[in-house]
C-alpha cells in the first residue's frame, strides 16, 4: 500500500472544498471498497478524508411520507430501521443480503452506490481494463466472464455493477442528493448510473470532489408488498449471480401497478421496465410473467460464460412476481 | 484566485492534513488508552498487533472476505483489517484480548471450548469477537445464528460445533 495523508473533515463544505481542490484526495467513508482497493494498487489517492464524522447519518421521513436516508448511514441501521423495514421491505432485504454482518457495520449507503465493480481484471493492475485505464481493452471480453454482465454491456466493459441496495433504490425510484463546489444538486438515480458505453472509467456524472449527502426514497405505497430475490453460488455474503427487486400490487385481479429491477445481470442497476410496461394491466399469472421476463432479456448479449444468467435472470423474475402474486388469490399455483 | 475560488474559501476551509510518515494517534483498546507512532496508511489490525503487541486479532486474507481480524469499534463488530487506525482516533477498540474478566474467560469463550468448536484456532478470534456481537445484536433464532455468522470463515470446517457454541451461549441467557 502507498503512504497516504489523513485529514478528518468536521463539515461537509470544508470536505467538498479539500477534495474537490486536489484530484488526488478521495472520501473515506466505511473504507471497505476504498481500503481494499488501495491495499491492491487499483485506487491510488494520496489522501483520504475522512467524512464519518460529517452530520449525514440518520433516517427522516420526508413530509410527503418517503424516506431521506444520510449518505454515511451504516448498512446495517438502514436494513434496520423500522421505517425501511415497513414501507420498503425491499430495500431492508436488498441491504441484509450484502455482504457480511461486519462489512454491513461499516460500509455507508453513500459508498454502497459508489463502490466498485468486482470483475477480476478491474482488480488486478496489472491486467487491461479500460474502467481502470482508459484505452487498455477489456480483459474479461476474451477472458473468464462468469460473474460478468449480460444486459447494458459495450464492446468496452462487461462488468456487472455489484450493489444490491442500488437495485431496489433504483426500482423505488430514489435519487441522490450532492453537495459539490456549485452547491447541492439532485439525480435521478436511474441517470446517476452510467452505461459504460465507450467510457467505463465514467460510473456517474458527479465531478470530482462532490459528496453525495443523502439517498431519497419518495413514498411508494406498493412497495409495502415488495422482496429482493438475490440468486448467488453461495448461500450468503456472495455477490448475486442474479437479483431482483420487486414490488407488485393486484387490484380487481389485474396488475394495478409494478416496480422491477434486475442485479448481477446488468453493467449498471437495472430498471427493467419493459417489464413493468407489459405486466400493467394483465392478470398476475406465471405465464405474463414468464412473456414479460422474456422481453427484458430479449436485448442480452452474453458471452459463452455467462449465457446462464439470461435464463436464469428470467427465472429470478418469475419466481419474484409468483412470490408476490401469492397470497392475492391469483397465481395460477404452478412452480416457478 | 478566480471567483469561484473564493466563493468556495467562504464556505469551506482545506483540512490539515496528516502524515504521510508516522503521526500519533491515541487509541483506546480494551479500556486502555494507547499512543501510538503510525503512518495513516496502517490498518487498526497492524496497528494492533505489529505496534501494541495485540495479537488475538488474525490477519487472513487482508482484504475483508474471511472476518479472523474481526474486533468491535463503538461495541460494534468490524474488520480491522480494513479500518484505517487513524480513523478510530477518540473511538472504543474492543479485542479478543478485552473479553475475559478478572481472569475469566468470557462464556462464549468457555463454549468454544466446551463445544469444541475449532481444530487449528487461527479463525477464532474472530468468531467468538462476531459471535458476542451476534447475540448483542439480538440475532438469536437458529437461522439467524447461522446467517449471522457468514462473515467468519473457518477452513477446517468447524461451523456445526461454532453454531452450537453460539446456540449454548444463547441458551443459557
Amino acid at each position: 500500500m502507498r503512504p497516504i495523508t489523513y485529514s478528518r473533515a468536521t463539515d461537509p463544505q470544508s470536505a467538498v472544498a479539500t477534495v474537490s481542490a486536489d484530484p488526488t484526495s478521495d472520501y473515506l467513508a466505511g473504507g471497505t471498497t476504498e481500503i481494499d482497493l488501495l491495499r491492491q494498487y487499483v485506487l491510488q489517492p494520496r489522501r483520504l478524508v475522512d467524512i464519518n464524522a460529517l452530520p449525514l447519518a440518520g433516517i427522516e421521513s420526508t413530509p410527503e411520507g418517503g424516506l431521506r436516508i444520510g449518505a454515511t448511514t451504516r448498512m446495517s441501521d438502514a436494513a434496520a430501521a423500522p421505517e425501511v423495514r415497513e414501507r420498503f421491505p425491499m430495500l431492508s432485504e436488498a441491504l441484509e443480503k450484502g455482504a457480511s454482518p461486519q462489512l454491513r457495520h461499516m460500509a455507508s449507503l453513500g459508498g454502497n452506490l459508489l463502490q466498485r465493480v468486482r470483475c477480476s481484471y478491474f482488480r488486478d493492475p496489472l491486467a487491461p481494463c479500460n474502467k481502470r485505464e482508459p484505452d487498455s481493452g477489456c480483459s474479461a471480453l476474451t477472458g473468464h466472464s462468469r460473474d460478468h454482465a449480460v444486459l447494458g454491456t459495450s464492446e468496452h466493459c462487461i462488468a456487472a455493477h455489484p450493489s444490491d441496495a442500488a437495485v431496489a433504490l433504483t426500482a423505488l425510484d430514489a435519487s441522490v442528493h450532492t453537495l459539490g463546489p456549485g452547491g447541492e444538486r439532485t439525480y435521478p438515480l436511474d441517470d446517476f448510473f452510467l452505461l459504460p458505453g465507450d467510457s467505463p472509467h465514467r460510473e456517474h456524472p458527479m465531478a470530482h470532489g462532490e459528496l453525495i449527502t443523502a439517498v431519497e426514497v419518495p413514498p411508494t405505497p406498493v412497495a409495502r408488498r415488495s422482496l429482493y430475490l438475490k440468486v448467488r453460488d453461495r448461500a450468503s455474503y456472495e455477490f448475486a449471480l442474479v437479483s431482483v427487486a420487486a414490488a407488485l400490487s393486484v387490484v380487481d385481479g389485474r396488475i394495478a401497478d409494478i416496480r422491477v429491477a434486475l442485479g448481477g445481470a446488468a453493467t449498471k442497476p437495472w430498471r427493467a421496465r419493459r417489464v413493468e410496461d407489459f405486466l400493467v394491466g394483465e392478470v398476475a399469472e406465471r405465464r405474463a410473467f414468464a412473456q414479460a421476463a422474456q422481453v427484458e432479456l430479449a436485448e442480452a448479449r452474453p458471452t459463452p460464460m455467462n449465457a446462464f444468467k439470461v435464463e436464469l435472470a428470467q427465472r429470478a423474475l418469475v419466481r419474484a412476481l409468483g412470490t408476490l402474486a401469492e397470497g392475492t388469490g391469483l397465481e395460477d399455483g404452478s412452480p416457478a | 484566485m478566480s471567483a469561484d475560488d473564493q466563493a468556495l474559501t467562504r464556505r469551506g476551509t482545506v483540512l490539515e492534513e496528516r502524515g504521510p510518515g508516522p503521526v500519533r494517534v491515541a487509541l483506546p483498546v480494551n479500556g486502555t488508552e494507547h499512543a501510538v507512532e503510525i503512518e495513516p496508511r496502517v490498518s487498526l489490525l497492524d496497528a494492533l498487533r505489529e505496534h501494541l503487541q495485540l495479537t488475538g486479532a488474525k490477519k487472513g486474507c487482508d482484504q475483508g472476505t474471511c472476518g479472523a481480524c474481526t474486533v468491535w469499534v463503538d461495541g460494534r463488530r468490524v474488520l480491522s483489517c480494513l479500518t484505517l487506525a487513524v480513523a478510530c482516533e477518540g473511538r472504543e477498540v474492543t479485542t479478543i484480548e478485552g473479553l475475559a474478566e478478572d481472569g475469566a474467560l468470557h462464556g462464549m469463550q468457555q463454549a468454544f471450548i466446551a463445544e469444541d468448536a475449532f481444530q487449528c484456532g487461527y479463525c477464532t478470534p474472530g468468531q467468538i469477537m462476531s459471535a458476542v456481537a451476534l447475540l448483542e445484536e439480538g440475532r438469536t433464532g437458529d437461522e439467524e445464528i447461522k446467517e449471522g455468522m457468514s462473515g467468519n470463515l473457518c477452513r477446517c470446517a468447524a461451523y456445526p460445533n461454532i453454531r452450537a457454541a453460539v446456540r449454548s451461549v444463547r441458551d443459557r441467557a
